[in-house]
C-alpha cells in the first residue's frame, strides 16, 4: 500500500437516536474518529455503550429501526450520512463488509457456504458462476478451511464455531474491501480458536492492507490488535489515543476502571477494583458528565461540575484526547497513588 | 484450612449420554463420553477452579457432582457419605449443604416469583424455620449480597444482569452450605459488573467458609478466585495443580497452549511473546481419539501419545498432569508473568 497515510474513514459529529415507546433512546452522542488505511482502530466499551450502533449507523444499517442518524461519515470522501441507501448498498459487501459476533445467526442456514459466498461476489461483480467459485475457493483455503470441495457444500450448521467464523471473515473479505468492522469477532469463540482467528485477521489485514475497526469489550484483545483505541461509555467517546497510551497513560475514570476491574494473568490474587454501580440508561442520561453518577473522582472537582456540565473531549497530549473536568495534575497524582498505567 | 479431609471427593466419575437412534424401538447406538473419568477433591472453605473450552465437560461434571445429572459410574463421597448410594429423600436433605450458582441470570429465576420468593424457596423447600423470620433471614441475605433489602417484592426483569446474578448468590447462600458449584458465574456480565460479583463471591467466601468448584472458561477470572485449578480436556483432567503453579509451571501441552493464547491486556508485552497456535477444532467427545485425547491437536505428539491414554500423575507436590512427555522449564517460554515492567492494573 502506497497511500497508507491516507485517511479513508473519517467520522465527524455522529449522532444516532432511537424513538421508542419510553422515550428517545440516544445511542451514540458526537461521536468522532479518522481511521487511516491498513490501520486498526478499536472500539472498547460494555454493553450499550453504543460502540455497535455506532458501526452499524455507518454501514447504513440502522435504517428502518426508528432510527435518526446525523453528523457526517466520509467514506473515501464520500458523505454516507443522508446519501441514497443504494449507493450505501453498492459499497456494502465490496468496498466495506462487516463481521458479526455470531456467525451461526449471520449465514444464512437454508444455503450452501459455497452458494453464499458465490452470491457475494456475483452481487458486486459481473462475473460468471464458474469464476466466482474459483474466487471463493481460494479465499476460504485462505482463511483456512480444510477440504474446501467438500465444505463448499455443506450448511453452517455443519461447520464448528471457529470454521463458520472463518467462513464468516472469508466472506466478509472476498471482495478485497477497504475496510473491515469486525463486531466481536471471536467473543463466542474459545480461546485457542480465538487465537487462530485473531492470527488470521492480522495476515489478512497485511495482506490486503484492510482497515479494520474492532469492537470488543476485551482489553486483551485491544492490546494485541489495535493501533488506535476509543473507549466508549453510555453514547460518547471518553477517551481516544494510540494503544500504548490507553494502557500505560489512560487518563480518565472510566478507563481506569475497566483496566482495574480486569483480573489478569499475569497478577496475583488481588481484590479486584471496580467500578460501582451500573452502566447509564440511555434514555435518560445525566446532564453532567455521563460517568459521574459512578465516578470516584468526582469529589476533587468543585461546584459540582461534573453532575452539571458535560466535558469536552480535550486533548491530553498530541494524539490523545479524553473526556474528563479532572486537571492534568490531579490525574497524573491519582495514577500515581493508584498504581494505573504504567510507572515512570 | 483446618481439617485435612476433603469435603468432597469425586473418584473415576463418569458421565455418558447415550446416542440413540431408531424410531419407536430405541436403539443406543453411541454416547457422548462428557465426563470420560475424572477424579478430583475440594477441602472445606477452599476453591477449586475447573477450567476447560466449550464441549469439555466441565459444566457437565459441575451438575454431575450435585447429582443434578445422574452419574453413569464413578463415586462421589460429599462429607464422607457417597452421594450415589443416597436415595432421593436423603438427597433432598443433603442438597441443604451444597449449592449451585448458574450462569445465566436471566433463564435461572423464576419471572413470576418476588425477589423474596426466590431468596426464601429454599428455606421453604427445606423447611428451615430461621431466627427471627422469613422476612428478616431474606432481608439479611439480600442485605449480604449487595441488594437493597426494600426491593423484597420486586420481580427480576427489574433488575440488571450482576444485580440478577446477586439474587442467585442470595439464593445459594440461603443454607450456610458448605459447598457451592459455580457455573460460568460471570461470564454473562460485563467487565466492571464482573468485577463486583467475584469480589462479592470472596467475601463470602471468607465469612462462611464455603467451598466452591468454579467451573469458567475465562483462565484469567479462575486465577484470580482459585486456590487449585483443574484443566479439562474432552471429559478428562489434563492437569491439576495449585493455581499459581499451573499459571507459571505447567506441565501439560494444552494447559501451556490455553494461557499462551489469552490475550493479555498489556499492548507491549501482549505484541512480544511467543504464541502456540493449536490448529484444527475440539474432536467430538462422542468419538474422541484413541490414546491421549489431545494428540491430534499435540505438537508434541508421537506414536506413544496415539496409543496409550496417560494416566493423571502426580509429577511435584499437588501437581498433577495426564501426560507421556510432560513439559519442563516453561518458565522461560511462555514468559505470562510480566518481567521487568511493573504493570499494575
Amino acid at each position: 500500500m502506497s497511500e497508507t497515510d491516507e485517511v479513508l474513514l473519517s467520522v465527524r459529529n455522529l449522532y444516532v437516536e432511537f424513538s421508542t415507546d419510553d422515550g428517545l433512546v440516544s445511542a451514540v452522542n458526537d461521536l468522532s474518529y479518522d481511521l487511516k488505511r491498513g490501520k486498526t482502530l478499536a472500539i472498547v466499551g460494555e454493553s450499550g455503550s453504543g460502540k455497535s450502533v455506532s458501526s452499524m449507523a455507518l454501514m447504513g444499517l440502522v435504517a428502518g429501526m426508528n432510527a435518526k442518524v446525523s453528523g457526517e461519515v466520509y467514506f473515501d470522501g464520500q458523505q454516507l450520512v443522508g446519501a441514497d441507501p443504494e449507493s450505501v448498498r453498492k459499497l456494502r459487501g465490496d468496498r466495506m463488509a462487516m463481521i458479526f459476533q455470531d456467525p451461526l445467526s449471520s449465514l444464512h442456514p437454508f444455503f450452501r457456504i459455497g452458494d453464499q459466498l458465490v452470491e457475494a461476489v456475483q452481487v458486486h461483480h459481473d462475473i460468471d458462476k464458474k469464476q466466482a467459485q474459483v474466487r471463493v475457493k481460494a479465499m476460504l483455503e485462505r482463511v483456512g478451511i480444510p477440504d474446501v470441495d467438500q465444505r463448499m457444500n455443506e450448511y453452517p450448521h455443519q461447520l464448528s464455531g471457529g470454521m463458520r467464523q472463518r467462513v464468516m471473515i472469508g466472506m466478509s473479505l472476498i471482495n478485497n474491501p477497504e475496510l473491515l468492522i469486525a463486531d466481536e469477532p471471536t467473543t463466542a469463540l474459545d480461546v485457542t480458536v480465538q487465537a487462530q482467528i485473531l492470527e488470521l485477521l492480522k495476515d489478512l489485514q497485511k495482506e490486503f492492507g484492510t482497515a479494520i475497526i474492532l469492537i470488543t469489550h476485551d482489553l486483551g484483545v485491544v492490546a494485541d490488535m489495535a493501533d488506535e483505541v476509543v473507549v466508549m461509555y453510555g453514547g460518547s467517546a471518553v477517551e481516544h489515543a494510540p494503544v500504548r497510551e490507553i494502557f500505560y497513560e489512560p487518563a480518565m475514570p472510566y478507563t481506569w476502571g475497566l483496566i482495574a476491574s480486569i483480573p489478569q494473568i499475569s497478577a496475583k490474587h488481588a481484590h479486584l477494583d471496580p467500578i460501582p454501580g451500573n452502566p447509564p440508561s440511555l434514555i435518560n442520561l445525566p446532564s453532567g458528565c455521563v460517568f459521574a453518577p459512578r465516578c470516584t473522582f468526582k469529589h476533587l472537582v468543585s461546584d459540582g461540575l461534573c453532575e452539571n456540565e458535560r466535558p469536552q473531549l480535550l486533548p491530553v497530549s498530541p494524539e490523545h484526547t479524553s473526556r474528563c473536568h479532572l486537571t492534568q495534575n490531579q490525574r497524573t497524582d491519582i495514577r500515581r497513588e493508584r498504581l494505573i498505567g504504567r510507572q515512570k | 484450612m483446618t481439617q485435612d479431609s476433603p469435603i468432597l471427593k469425586v473418584s473415576n466419575l463418569v458421565k455418558h449420554f447415550p446416542i440413540t437412534s431408531g424410531g419407536i424401538f430405541q436403539r443406543t447406538t453411541g454416547a457422548v463420553k462428557a465426563v470420560d473419568g475424572i477424579s478430583l477433591e475440594v477441602f472445606p472453605g477452599e476453591t477449586l477452579g475447573l477450567v476447560g473450552e466449550s464441549g469439555c465437560g466441565k459444566s457437565t461434571a459441575g451438575r454431575t457432582i450435585l447429582r443434578l445429572l445422574e452419574p453413569t459410574s464413578g463415586s462421589i463421597e460429599f462429607e464422607g457419605q457417597n452421594l450415589i448410594k443416597v436415595s432421593k429423600r436423603e438427597l433432598v436433605f443433603m442438597r441443604r449443604e451444597m449449592q449451585m450458582i448458574f450462569q445465566d441470570p436471566y433463564s435461572s429465576l423464576n419471572p413470576r416469583a418476588t425477589v423474596g420468593d426466590i431468596i426464601s424457596a429454599p428455606f421453604q423447600v427445606q423447611g428451615v424455620k430461621p431466627v427471627g423470620g422469613l422476612r428478616s433471614a431474606v432481608g439479611d441475605l439480600m442485605e449480604r449480597v449487595g441488594l437493597n433489602p426494600e426491593h423484597f417484592n420486586r420481580y427480576p426483569n427489574e433488575f440488571s444482569g450482576g444485580q440478577r446474578q446477586r439474587i442467585g448468590i442470595a439464593r445459594a447462600i440461603a443454607l450456610q452450605p458448605k459447598l457451592i458449584v459455580c457455573d460460568e458465574p460471570v461470564s454473562a456480565l460485563d467487565v466492571s459488573i464482573q468485577a463486583q460479583i467475584l469480589n462479592l463471591l470472596a467475601d463470602i467466601q471468607n465469612d462462611f467458609g464455603i467451598a466452591y468448584v468454579f467451573v469458567a472458561h475465562d483462565l484469567s477470572v479462575v486465577r484470580h478466585i482459585s486456590d487449585r485449578v483443574a484443566v479439562m480436556y474432552l471429559g478428562q483432567i489434563m492437569e491439576s495443580a495449585p493455581s499459581e503453579l499451573l499459571y507459571t509451571e505447567p506441565l501439560h501441552p494444552y494447559t501451556h497452549a490455553l494461557l499462551s493464547a489469552i490475550p493479555i491486556p498489556d499492548p507491549d508485552l501482549e505484541r512480544n511473546r511467543e504464541r502456540i497456535i493449536l490448529s484444527g477444532d475440539l474432536p467430538s467427545p462422542s468419538n474422541p481419539p484413541a490414546g491421549c485425547v489431545f494428540n491430534t491437536r499435540c505438537w508434541k505428539a508421537e506414536d506413544k501419545c496415539r496409543s496409550e491414554r496417560p494416566v493423571l500423575r502426580e509429577i511435584s507436590m499437588g501437581h498433577q498432569v495426564a501426560c507421556h512427555f510432560p513439559e519442563q522449564n516453561l518458565l522461560e517460554t511462555i514468559s505470562i508473568a510480566p518481567t521487568g515492567t511493573d504493570f499494575i492494573a
